[in-house]
């Protein structure tokens, strides 16, 4: 297995008016090609900021963000990001948004392949017959997924989600994670997911970083026993049923922990 | 037309009709000396005849042509000035005392300054709407320029854009709705300023056409004249308004 991406000794920490505020704090573990790691953490615990190293919109105070061997100097297409906020470009209609990224000179492809490449990702993400409608008329569910054929249509060795189903309604949801599943089947790619579900958390992905709350340490990473390809028979399972309550009992005890330091001003992560 | 269009243009006739009764309704009423309001319809007559003997195009012609060449340099310079104090909060933190110093100013305070500096002719009228549109479009556009969100900005990054096509493919299409609420805005304090500018000596022109009947007490000169452009801004409205629509599809809520 090659090692994807890697963070080494990594903290950050913010010059405020009331002082220094650490949001991550001496963070090591390794991301291997194939895996599906999911992060989680009491919200406002700095699991956001994790990511954003990664994808390169942040730099650590401290310590190094790896990716292919190389510290990350600023975002690009190898490491594709969903946002929780979809950020579909909203004039530009559905095909085109796919396309977005093929025009670039960073990944350009010649039309023909560029068409087919969209035709692809609008039947995968079920987006067909909207290929030529503006995001406007979307829900949120198929906005997206229309992020998600964007991100993918550039072949990113690498994706990085941030509680991509967050804003989603519970059967939407639980749609998304089933269609997600089945694209990393067929697509096979590297995940990073920063989620606030467990569920989400222990469905989706091969091993789970459980955070502190801020300033966010690894509590513990604990690798799921489940096989891919995974349907939802497994969340039956007396293994899911176990490994949740143990997980939710961190989530929980760290939330508290937050709770209990009071910070007077509340940072986004 | 189809029976919606009708039906809109009917709804959209009506308020029309209603002040035209009111106005009838005022005259007849007895509570204004009538000879201070003339009729509609004699309204009307004074326009064909100032259309047909007077030369009323060659008026409403040269206005048109003071407001869009003051608007279209105003805007000009508004667009990059504008976008460059939205894009660059030090930018804003600095320029935003003087420009909104400069925007409270009247136009019309300026015009003795403007006679000293410029002259009576069209290049004195050209900088008061200049000025006019300037300044009203600059708000807008920084103001809307401001609330991008860098979100799209950052997809676009982790797409692979270089700058450049960040600023071609990203910000650009973001950009172009404020240009057309500035181009509107500034359209209609154009209009609001035109007879400002031409009361500076000017010949020809809707407001020296206004300015000289009231020397003369020619009333209903003076409501052709308000009509004018009032009509006139109107139109031009309608036309940016369908530009508008066109160039947004893809928005939620067409600029209204």
């Amino acid at each position: 297995m090659t090692k994807r991406a890697r963070f080494e000794n990594v903290s950050l920490s913010f010059e405020t008016p009331k002082g220094r505020l650490n949001v991550v704090e001496d963070v090591s573990y390794d991301i291997n090609d194939g895996d599906f790691i999911a992060v989680i953490g009491p919200s406002g615990c700095g699991k956001t900021t994790m990511m954003s190293m990664l994808a390169g919109f942040q730099r650590p105070t401290t310590g190094n963000v790896l990716f292919d061997g190389r510290p990350v100097a600023g975002p690009g297409p190898e490491r594709g990001v969903i946002f929780q906020e979809y950020g579909v470009f909203p004039w530009l209609t559905v095909k085109q948004n796919i396309a977005f990224g093929l025009t670039l000179s960073a990944n350009r492809v010649a039309a023909g392949e560029r068409d087919a490449i969209c035709d692809h990702y609008l039947g995968l993400m079920g987006l067909s017959d909207f290929a030529s409608s503006y995001p406007k008329h979307l829900s949120g569910g198929m906005r997206q997924r229309l992020a998600i054929a964007r991100a993918y249509a550039v072949k990113p060795q690498f994706l990085l989600m941030d509680e991509p189903f967050g804003a989603l309604d519970a059967q939407t949801r639980s749609n998304m994670q089933n269609l997600l599943l089945k694209v990393l089947e067929t697509e096979g790619k590297t995940v990073m997911l920063i989620t606030h579900s467990v569920e989400e958390a222990i469905y989706l992905a091969s091993r789970i970083v459980v955070v502190t709350a801020r300033p966010a340490r690894i509590r513990e990473i604990i690798d799921v026993p489940f096989a891919y390809p995974r349907d939802e028979s497994i969340q039956e399972r007396p293994e899911f049923g176990e490994l949740r309550s143990y997980i939710k009992q961190l989530v929980m005890d760290e939330y508290r922990a937050q709770q209990a330091q009071m910070r007077p001003a509340s940072f986004s992560e | 037309m189809n029976g919606a269009g009708v039906r809109r243009f009917g709804l959209g006739l009506i308020p029309w009709v209603g002040a035209i009764l009111l106005w009838y309704t005022v005259r007849w009423s007895g509570f204004v000396n009538v000879s201070l309001i003339p009729a509609p319809h004699q309204v009307a007559a004074k326009f064909f005849e100032l259309l047909t003997k007077e030369g009323l195009l060659v008026d409403i012609f040269v206005s048109t042509r003071r407001v869009f060449f003051g608007v279209a340099l105003g805007i000009l310079a508004a667009v990059p000035v504008g976008f460059l104090l939205g894009w660059y909060r030090p930018a804003r933190t600095f320029a935003d005392p003087m420009i909104n110093f400069f925007r409270a100013l009247p136009p019309i305070a300026l015009i003795p300054l403007v006679i000293v500096y410029f002259g009576v002719d069209e290049v004195a009228k050209l900088v008061i709407l200049f000025y006019a549109s300037f300044f009203s479009g600059v708000i807008v556009m920084y103001e809307g320029v401001s609330q991008i969100t860098p979100l799209y900005i950052r997809v676009a990054q982790t797409l692979g854009a270089s700058q450049a096509e960040i600023f071609r493919k990203v910000i650009i299409p973001l950009t172009v709705p404020h240009i057309l609420t500035a181009l509107r805005v500034a359209l209609g304090v154009a209009w609001a300023t035109l007879v400002a500018s031409e009361l500076i000596a000017a010949q020809r022109g809707l407001g020296a056409m206004i300015q000289n009947a009231s020397t003369y007490f020619l009333l209903d000169v003076i409501y052709v004249g308000i009509i004018c452009i009032g009509l006139i801004a109107l139109i031009m409205d309608m036309i940016l308004r369908r530009i508008t629509a066109r160039l947004l599809v893809w928005q939620d809520r067409v600029v209204a």
